[in-house]
């Protein structure tokens, strides 16, 4: 049937008898929610479908509609397994922005790989393993950075990689991202901390884990920029944000961490913190998925205060002002906004605000996916996938008049590196270069 | 401090972004602010004007003569059929030589994958091949993997409406594809890419692959008709090619979501946001106001928890019908979530439609009453606020699925508010 001839209207006004609804559990533990009225709210108009960088370039892929209403609802006959391809989801959450029917959908996703995961896979297999290493990247990276020499170097080896590869199954393909010499926390500590205080202006940094122990420098802007606006910078303990974790169906590690993150979080909140994060993967975590997913004390607490950087400034400051007149000597970048700073809405922030600094020109790369989706890339199976995907991202970074590249999310960013060998920066080292100077003119060390 | 802009536009379809592009035109910043995407992703392509009238004649031949018989209080007759040629005029210089119909007021008819003959006024150059007018003889080709479009029907269901030419379909099976269920952007995907497939006998490019199929059952047709997935980052240059392996026009049949006609019109729409210096901001929703005195001072957006200001001077409200969520229902109430704009309905939620599924469904046209400056009222006729004005699927006083309208509406209002409220903040 065409649709064109007979284009269907809008819904008839629904008869949905709320006396009815009776909740029913699909899904065990660790995340027993209910999830039927977002299911029920499908019907089937195929738009996700078209969204997902999965499914375009991965014939195997059935797509978010059969990862989340349609196989909820075949769950539902107990003698229907969870499907296997649920682990091909990337977790990008384009399906969700893309559904005009307001289906939860990658709720539905991270709910079925927990179980799939703990039902599914063998605690035993190389797989599980694999994935938990790459999902739990803070402990690698903490072993990583006490050594962080002779990590880069051993990472870097050949061998290295082949026993990567052949034995874990994680790709050769790719370079480990160096760990820095200096963590952001052992700058910070050496630092002496807050160089402000003020007990009316204070911010939370959740630096999450690259920021910590890959790009410091990240971290570093953040203080320096917050400070030239007056804020007193809290870093309070905390561990990962769980992005990787529900991408690899370890719904309870991710609850661990989210277990310590939330008290530390919300104790300053409790403060007069506004918690602000560098990393758009972070920040989405702690808005939508931890609501989403665990039900913890002073969870919504946290969603309610956590804000992405910029976007903090841009509300709580005249940035636009702060800018007017200042200038950086710095080469164009072609800018990708990450799937989870689309889903914020912060797709066109960076550009708007480098917009006002003299001296740099933001081009948008337009709006593909970069393919990398944190983990998944670095799983020798998806590789090419992940590359596929990303073939536009490059193609539109290569043809823009710009040689070095620019993004929140640090994943996409070694992906962009990988893809067109440009050097990355993060939009708030910018910021901090127009407003406060170099870094060793400021003195931040 | 509120994000602010000189106008801000809420909706990002069809209507939102004429809109947007019609205020920047005045040289003013403009936000585009969208939360989900928008009916194009399901929408044929198509820009159908007005196909039948009201009491359902038709198809009309020429949509501007029988837009003076709409009712007063018909989103055309509120902008006047002058701003439906400009906004026309407007939608053809932002889409180019992507699409044709501009050279005449006459609809064109257009075959659509279930066979029927569809009036419409503009279509994309990828459809105009296949128009029923042409007296060219015509082979479909559909795939068995792709069961929307079952191109042997299709063509006897042509050849029922009694078209001057020849048409037969074919189904074969799309190569590099195995799923049942593929995605209309993997047919695409393999075709932009022109990716390797295995055909057998080893491997071979995607379209020399569809190619050298087609040709085996081509006799002497002078044009091919495809569903609609010829690429879509390269749609021109997939189709061109296939033109020239098979020395024949090629040509799309539009068919229902989702949609990749419809998909490729939404990037072009935003890529022209873009080259005007629209702000584009997406994936969140507008959930409240500020007003005083009858004006609106900002709005606020839920950014994932965060209610974040946007102010503007001027706003205009394009979210769209029922589906677009612009219009929403409960059990005891119709109404415009954002403003909660006036909705007229009748009480009775049993009143909404009618008791045949065919029939002539009130629900069908609810959305905001405008003034003919586009600004909703209130119940009683009064303004809602000054500084706001509606266009596309929100607005009510039509009926789109029976007319054959919706496009036509989107672009003519979009056109007016977005011009209007540019115009507005010059003042
Ligand atoms: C299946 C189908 C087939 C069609 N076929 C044809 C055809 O062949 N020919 C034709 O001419 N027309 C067709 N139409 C109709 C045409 O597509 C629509 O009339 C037109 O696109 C409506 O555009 P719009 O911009 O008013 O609304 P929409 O496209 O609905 O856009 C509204 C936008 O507003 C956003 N929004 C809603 N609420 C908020 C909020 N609170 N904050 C921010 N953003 C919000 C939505 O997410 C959405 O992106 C078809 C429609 C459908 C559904
Ligand atoms: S976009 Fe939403 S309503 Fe449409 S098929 Fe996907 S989940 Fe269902
Ligand atoms: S989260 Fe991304 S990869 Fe997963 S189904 Fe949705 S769109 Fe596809």
């Amino acid at each position: 049937m065409s649709d064109t001839a007979h284009p269907p209207d809008d819904q008839v006004p629904e008869d949905e008898d709320e006396d009815e609804f009776e909740p029913i559990q699909v899904f065990s533990e660790p995340t027993a929610m209910d999830l039927r009225p977002g299911a029920d709210n499908c019907y089937k108009c195929s738009t996700c479908d078209t969204n997902c960088p999965v499914a375009e370039v991965d014939d195997e892929f059935p797509g978010p509609k059969f990862q989340g209403p349609e196989q909820w609802r075949l769950k539902r006959q107990d003698d229907t397994d969870i499907d296997d391809s649920i682990m091909k989801c990337s977790n990008c959450m384009r399906c969700d922005d893309a559904c005009p029917s307001e289906v939860p959908l990658s709720q539905m996703h991270n709910t079925a790989r927990g179980e799939y995961v703990d039902t599914h896979m063998s605690k035993r297999s190389i797989e599980y393993w694999r994935n938990r290493l790459l999902s739990n990247y803070r402990l690698m990276a903490h072993l990583g950075s006490k050594v962080p020499r002779l990590t880069n170097f051993v990472m870097g080896l050949r061998v290295t990689k082949l026993f990567n590869e052949k034995v874990l199954g994680i790709t050769s393909e790719r370079e480990f991202p160096e760990f820095a010499t200096e963590t952001f926390r052992q700058w910070w500590r050496t630092r002496g901390g807050a160089r402000v205080t003020n007990p009316d202006k204070r911010i939370a940094y959740f630096h999450g884990c690259y920021s910590n122990y890959n790009t410091p420098e990240v971290g570093k802007a953040l203080v320096r920029v917050f400070e030239h606006f007056g804020y007193e910078v809290l870093v309070p303990d905390q561990r990962c944000s769980g992005t990787p974790m529900y991408a690899n169906g370890m719904l309870g590690d991710a609850r661990r961490a989210a277990e310590t993150n939330v008290p530390e979080l919300a104790a300053a909140i409790d403060d007069g913190a506004d918690v602000i994060a560098s990393c758009t993967s972070c920040s989405m975590s702690l808005r939508q998925e931890y609501p989403e997913l665990f039900d913890l004390e002073n969870v919504e607490t946290v969603s309610d205060n956590t804000w992405d950087a910029l976007e903090y400034l841009r509300v709580h400051e005249d940035l636009e002002n702060a800018l007017e007149g200042t200038a950086v000597d710095h080469p164009d970048v072609a800018y990708h906004a990450p799937c989870h700073a689309r889903n914020q809405g912060l797709d066109g922030q960076a550009v708007e605000v480098l917009s006002a600094i003299d001296g740099i020109d933001a081009h948008d790369v337009g709006d593909s996916c970069s393919g990398i989706s944190g983990t998944y890339g670095w799983k020798d199976e998806n590789y090419e996938t992940s590359m596929a995907i990303g073939e536009e991202m490059f193609e539109h970074m290569l043809a823009s008049e710009a040689d070095t590249g620019l993004t929140e999310c640090p994943t996409c960013s070694m992906q962009m590196e990988h893809g067109t060998g440009y050097s990355i920066s993060h939009p708030l080292e910018i910021l901090a270069e127009a407003l406060v100077g170099d870094a060793s003119e400021a003195g931040a060390a | 401090m509120a994000i602010t802009d000189d106008v801000l536009v809420i909706g990002g379809g069809l209507a939102g972004a004429t809109a947007a592009l019609a205020a920047a035109e005045h040289g003013h910043r403009v936000r585009l602010l969208t939360y989900k995407q928008s009916t194009l992703r399901h929408a044929s392509g198509l820009i159908d004007v007005l196909g039948y009238t009201l009491g359902g004649d038709g198809p009309l031949s020429n949509p501007f003569t029988a837009l003076e018989d709409l009712p007063e209080r018909h989103p055309y007759s509120l902008v006047g059929r002058e701003a439906v040629r400009d906004a026309l005029h407007f939608f053809d210089a932002v889409v180019g030589d992507t699409y044709a119909g501009a050279h005449t007021n006459v609809n064109a008819l257009v075959p659509t994958s279930s066979g029927s003959i569809k009036p419409t006024a503009r279509y994309p150059a990828a459809v105009a091949p296949g128009l029923a007018s042409d007296p060219r003889d015509c082979l479909l080709v559909g795939f068995a993997t792709l069961p929307d479009f079952c191109a042997p029907l299709a063509a006897d269901h042509l050849l029922d409406t009694g078209v001057p030419f020849d048409v037969r379909g074919v189904t074969l099976s799309f190569p590099g594809i195995r799923r049942d269920d593929a995605k209309v952007t993997r047919y695409a995907h393999i075709l932009d890419r022109d990716e390797g497939v295995d055909i057998g006998r080893g491997t071979t490019s995607a379209r020399a692959a569809l190619a050298a199929l087609v040709r085996e059952h081509l006799e002497d047709e002078a044009r091919v008709g495809f569903p609609p997935i010829l690429g879509d980052d390269n749609h021109s240059v997939v189709r061109r090619d296939l033109e020239e392996r098979l020395g024949v026009d090629v040509f799309e049949v539009p068919s229902g979501p989702p949609s990749l006609p419809g998909m490729r019109l939404e990037d072009r729409l935003y890529e022209a946001l873009e080259a005007a210096g629209v702000r584009v901001t997406t994936g969140v929703p507008v959930v409240g106001y500020e007003a005083t005195d009858g004006r609106i001072e900002h709005v606020l957006v839920d950014r994932k928890g965060q209610d974040v200001p946007y102010q503007a001077g001027e706003y205009v409200l394009a979210t769209g019908g029922l589906v677009g969520k612009g219009v929403r229902s409960d059990r005891d109430r119709v109404y415009e979530p954002i403003f909660d704009c006036h909705v007229d309905h009748a009480p009775d939620r049993y009143d909404w439609f009618d008791g045949d599924a065919f029939g002539d469904h009130p629900f069908a046209s609810f959305g905001v009453t405008v003034d003919d400056d586009l600004r909703p009222l209130t119940a009683d006729g009064g303004l809602e606020f000054e500084n706001v004005r509606a266009a596309g699927g929100v607005l009510s006083g039509y009926d789109f699925a029976a007319e054959k309208s919706g496009s036509g509406v989107s672009l003519a209002t979009g056109f007016v508010a977005g011009d209007r409220a540019g115009a507005e903040v010059s003042r």
